[in-house]
């Protein structure tokens, strides 16, 4: 799917620029923070990823003190107490031919299986919060190993010009011309069926190690961040404070990073929520298909996959990873929106409505 | 004497922002009549552009606020309804915008531009639109129009596609024609050519001109009566030559004395204005020029009224006795010129 | 115009050809995988193995290898599943297409109409209570990863509600081709259509909605109201019509991708053998040739889009045409 690079902030009032003479003496960077604090939507949104995060990352405590569970063992042959009764964790009379077993439901009781249990009898909710540890650990690392990559990339290309822009620009085309859900299809089939993992020289990568779907996802979509991160990096260096720094002889170093860097930072501040909206919605997908995060690691699409067989006797086993996928993504793009907004220069020209 | 073709009655637009309220334009009225061609000076912020673009209802901001009228041929624009608007729009009054790249449609071809406007107001065939749209390019002096009729704005050079606005423009042969800045964003070279231009065919057209500038030199070249803005604000208005000759307000002084001419013997510093336009938010009280006016008075605590002080047609807004502005005057616009002084500005 | 079409022609064949060579250097030249253990699937026999390293010429140099590959691929077409019983994988893949076409084709007439309906509606509506519901539906829509979306509408349509009036005409999950029952046809894919899009509606309503607002402050929209046009025409004539420049790429965009095999997750959800369900079974059962096949086919049909978009582009954007 087109990332949505092309969106553009919330557009000006039609205020002729030059009637606004006011002068205020904060910073641009202060003035977007007071902006984006008080746009509420954006701060709850803000809240509620920073309470999903808060969760996942309270999952051993949750698994250990609340619910008192191991949620990576198979507990097939395992009992819980459901009002006042010992029932085992898989009933009887499940499947087509009502011979097979079904595990038990949510009892919507926070210390006792509240969401149920899954095919091999483990607590679905303690696996949604290690799931949801997967996922937003994958999720935020690729996103922002990518954004760094591809904006180092992106200010050497733009920077430098000439042959050192054509190779890197070519490269990255390259990476962009392969489609690129075919592109993680492929790698990670390729990387993740050799049981041994993945051996470069003395690099070792196990392939139930959450680096290998890290890596790949943050590869597949540095085009996507290097395009319009160099795009605005030759705009700003065609800019005439540059050319008065490299007038005063300043070394290329510390042009591309006191001058060039602090104006493209905005642009990869924008792109980073989006990019993790991206990043997750991308690792459920691999993850679903088998070819993300591998067991025994949980991540938010693997419990839908194994919901998959349960869909239609234990719904919430796939639907309940679904909507923290919903709420997690959501989030974001509401962040991502606000943060957008911030930093729009134009924005003073606006106005709350009301 | 010459009918009234427009009359602005106390005009104020305001716009709500994150900072405050913005006040435009603050009060300003003005007539046009047939024929006339009234230029309005006035640097960034004046308020010029955002004046005219109210008179046709141009401004769309869900944050602005206007009040004041604008009498069209007996009609109140400010509250005609939507169709009544149209109509005039384009066939009664039109107008051309500063920067001809940006203010035409990048993919249609300009004859089919031409012919739209044509079409939305009178009963013409598809044929006969485009074939007086060929006509209007070659009145606007467009070399072989009958093939550039199909072009594309972006295969016109700036001279020419603000010749294609022009066209446009005049295409229903409209009472008054506003140009907003036509020549800011072209050559110098370019832009005697867009004034003889306009000069010409508003005198074929039989139009009215407002032309809008913050070039004095391009308004005593067109226009017949100046009228001078600040802040929202007009300060002064008359006739070209009351207004150059006779000046009596401080802001124009300040204007006209900093034009270089060669005309004049000796060589000197060209008189600055000091400080900086106020800001719309929080507009100074009193007269909005006073805190930069040299000549400032316990008097320019109270807002000056736009009044007749000097002649009858030759109004400013500015307390000083008219007795005691010519020598102020002098002092200012060419003090090389006046008798025992140094080289100091006013 | 010809050279146009010429040098995009040349291009297209460059970028086809990097990328059969990343294919090829991805599944053959990974460090640490061997391709001939791959390529046979589970349990290969010694037998099977020597065959695979003498058909793919494994002990031969490198650009040998990919000319055979490419050979089987597309020239001789006997490109051969082990995992499967020796199918011949490119017909394979022609026998699924029919199936990913339809998904894809009514997927995207749904989702163009409503995007435009939302987009134009949100940006109309500004400023009421109307525009930000439209765009937090289309936030919504999303934000919702589209596998899961299908399992819940599956879990409605076809258990939970199925017996009520309202789905109980829902086909059991399966493609039913359009010569072999229309009325099937479409029963069958009218969930998979509104599921696929749903994703799609969210991000062109967004797209076009800022585009529109973007464009509607343009000088060129102020002129067209100064020349007494009605709104409707500034809107539709001039608004919308610029606003489908970038609506048109990025949809030709996408388009490519889906018809490539990228509603994969689609087709394996609602049980749609159509070319993204054979990847995904390949990848299931690590297919390599297959794997491989539909990984160039999908890549050629996204290149092909890309010429295309490029083409339909000059034809909206009059300033990109070559003089």
């Amino acid at each position: 799917m087109a990332i949505a690079l092309t969106e553009s902030a919330e557009p000006p009032a039609q205020v002729p620029e030059d009637l606004l003479l006011e002068v205020s003496g904060r910073s641009p960077w202060a003035l977007a923070g007071r902006r984006l604090w008080r746009n509420r939507i954006a701060m709850a949104a803000l809240g509620l990823f920073l309470l999903i995060i808060a969760l996942s990352l309270a999952a051993p405590l949750y698994a250990h003190d609340v619910a008192k569970v191991n949620p990576f063992a198979n507990n097939l042959s395992g009992t819980t107490v459901i009002d006042g009764h010992r029932v085992p964790l898989m009933q009887q009379g499940g499947g087509v031919l009502k011979l097979g077993e079904t595990p038990i439901g949510p009892t919507w009781h926070l210390t006792n299986y509240f969401l149920g249990a899954d095919q091999q009898g483990r607590d679905v909710m303690a696996r949604l919060l290690y799931g949801g540890r997967s996922s937003l650990e994958i999720g935020v690392g690729s996103a922002v190993i990518c954004c760094v990559i591809a904006t180092v990339i992106a200010l050497i290309a733009g920077y430098f010009g000439g042959v050192v822009d054509a190779v890197l620009s070519r490269l990255m085309d390259v990476i962009w011309a392969f489609p690129v859900f075919l592109l993680a299809i492929s790698i990670s089939t390729v990387l993740l069926t050799e049981a041994n993992g993945l051996s470069i020289g003395p690099l070792h990568l196990v392939a139930t190690s959450l680096w290998l779907p890290t890596l790949i996802i943050a590869f597949i979509y540095l085009p996507y961040v290097y395009r319009p991160i160099r795009g605005h990096v030759l705009s700003v260096s065609e800019k005439e404070f540059v050319q008065a720094g490299i007038a005063q002889g300043a070394s290329d170093l510390r042009l591309i990073f006191s001058d060039i860097l602090p104006n493209v930072v905005s642009v990869v501040i924008v792109l980073l929520p989006l990019m993790i909206a991206t990043t997750i919605l991308t690792e459920s997908a691999l993850s679903f298909l088998s070819i993300g995060v591998q067991p025994p690691n949980a991540s938010w699409g693997t419990i839908i996959s194994d919901g998959s067989d349960l869909l239609y006797t234990r719904p919430w086993v796939a639907i309940a990873p679904g909507i923290m996928i919903v709420l997690t993504v959501l989030s974001l793009n509401v962040l991502g929106d606000g943060v957008r907004d911030a930093l729009d220069p134009r924005a003073k020209l606006r106005v709350e409505a009301g | 004497m010459a009918e009234q073709l427009l009359e602005v009655r106390n005009l104020k637009v305001s716009f709500r922002t994150e900072d405050g309220v913005v006040r435009a334009v603050d009060g300003v009225s003005f007539t046009v009549s047939e024929g006339e061609t009234l230029g309005i000076v006035g640097e960034s912020g004046s308020g010029k552009s955002v004046t005219m673009m109210s008179v046709m209802r141009l401004i769309i901001d869900p944050n602005a606020t206007f009040e004041g009228e604008v009498i069209y041929k007996g009609r109140d624009l400010m509250s005609v309804n939507q169709a009544e608007l149209r109509q005039v729009r384009g066939s009664e009054i039109a107008m051309i915008f500063q920067d001809p790249m940006t203010s035409l449609n990048p993919v249609y071809r300009v004859g089919w531009q031409i012919s739209e406007q044509i079409r939305a107001h009178e009963h013409v065939s598809k044929h006969g639109a485009r074939a007086r749209a060929i006509e209007l390019l070659q009145a606007v002096g467009i070399p072989h129009p009958a093939e550039r009729v199909d072009d594309f704005p972006h295969q016109f050079s700036g001279g020419m596609r603000q010749r294609v606005m022009i066209a446009m423009a005049l295409s229903c042969s409209p009472s008054l024609l506003i140009a907003d800045e036509p020549t800011t964003a072209l050559d110098v070279t370019i832009q005697a050519q867009i004034l003889e231009l306009i000069r010409k065919l508003k005198d074929e057209f039989g139009s009215a001109v407002v032309l809008i500038t913050h070039d004095m030199g391009v308004v005593a070249d067109v226009a017949d009566r100046v009228a001078v803005m600040y802040a929202g604000r007009i300060v002064e208005m008359g006739s070209k030559h009351d207004v150059f000759y006779d000046a009596e307000h401080p802001y124009t002084w300040g204007l006209l004395g900093s034009i270089a001419r060669i005309d004049r013997p000796k060589p000197r510093r060209l008189t600055a204005i000091r400080g900086l336009p106020p800001s719309l938010i929080n507009l100074p009280s009193g007269c909005a020029f006073g805190p930069r006016c040299p000549q400032r008075f316990e008097m320019c605590d109270q807002v000056p009224e736009l009044a007749p002080r000097a002649a009858f047609d030759h109004t400013d807004a500015c307390h000083l006795d008219p007795t005691i502005k010519r020598s102020r005057r002098d002092l200012t616009i060419h003090p090389e010129l006046v008798e025992g002084t140094n080289e100091q500005s006013a | 115009m010809l050279i146009f079409i010429v040098r995009r022609t040349l291009w297209t064949v460059l970028v086809l050809f990097t990328i059969s060579v990343l294919v090829f250097v991805i599944f053959f030249k990974t460090p640490g995988v061997d391709p001939a253990r791959q390529i046979a699937g589970r349990n290969p026999s010694p037998k099977v193995m020597a065959e695979i390293r003498h058909q793919f010429g494994l002990d031969r140099p490198f650009p040998v290898q990919y000319g055979l590959m490419m050979k089987k691929i597309f020239i001789t077409h006997d490109l051969v599943s082990y995992s499967n019983q020796g199918t011949k994988v490119i017909p394979e893949i022609g026998a699924a297409a029919p199936a990913t076409l339809s998904l894809v084709f009514g997927a995207a007439i749904i989702w163009v109409v409503m995007a435009i309906l939302m987009g134009v509606a949100a940006a109309v509506l500004r400023g009421t209570v109307l525009d930000p519901i439209l765009m937090i539906i289309a936030l919504i829509g999303i934000s919702m990863p589209v596998f899961w979306l299908g399992e819940v509408v599956n879990l409605v349509t076809q258990s939970r509600l199925h017996h009520t009036f309202l789905f109980s005409w829902v086909p059991p999950l399966g493609y039913t081709p359009f010569t072999q029952s229309p009325v099937l046809w479409f029963k069958g894919l009218i969930f998979p259509w509104i599921t696929l899009s749903i994703l799609y509606i969210g991000f062109y309503a967004r797209v076009l909605r800022a585009n529109l607002l973007e464009i509607q402050n343009e000088d060129y929209i102020r002129t067209a109201r100064a020349k007494g046009l009605t709104e409707r025409r500034v809107l539709f004539r001039h608004t919308l019509r610029n606003s489908m420049i970038t609506f048109v790429s990025l949809f030709g965009l996408d388009f490519g991708v889906l018809v490539g095999g990228g509603a994969l997750l689609t087709e394996v959800v609602f049980a749609i053998h159509g070319v993204g369900f054979l990847t995904y079974q390949s990848l299931t059962n690590l297919d390599l040739p297959v794997i491989m096949a539909t990984v160039i086919y999908g890549a050629f049909f996204i290149v092909l889009a890309n010429t295309l978009v490029d083409i339909a582009y000059a034809g909206l954007d009059p300033r990109v045409r070559p003089a």
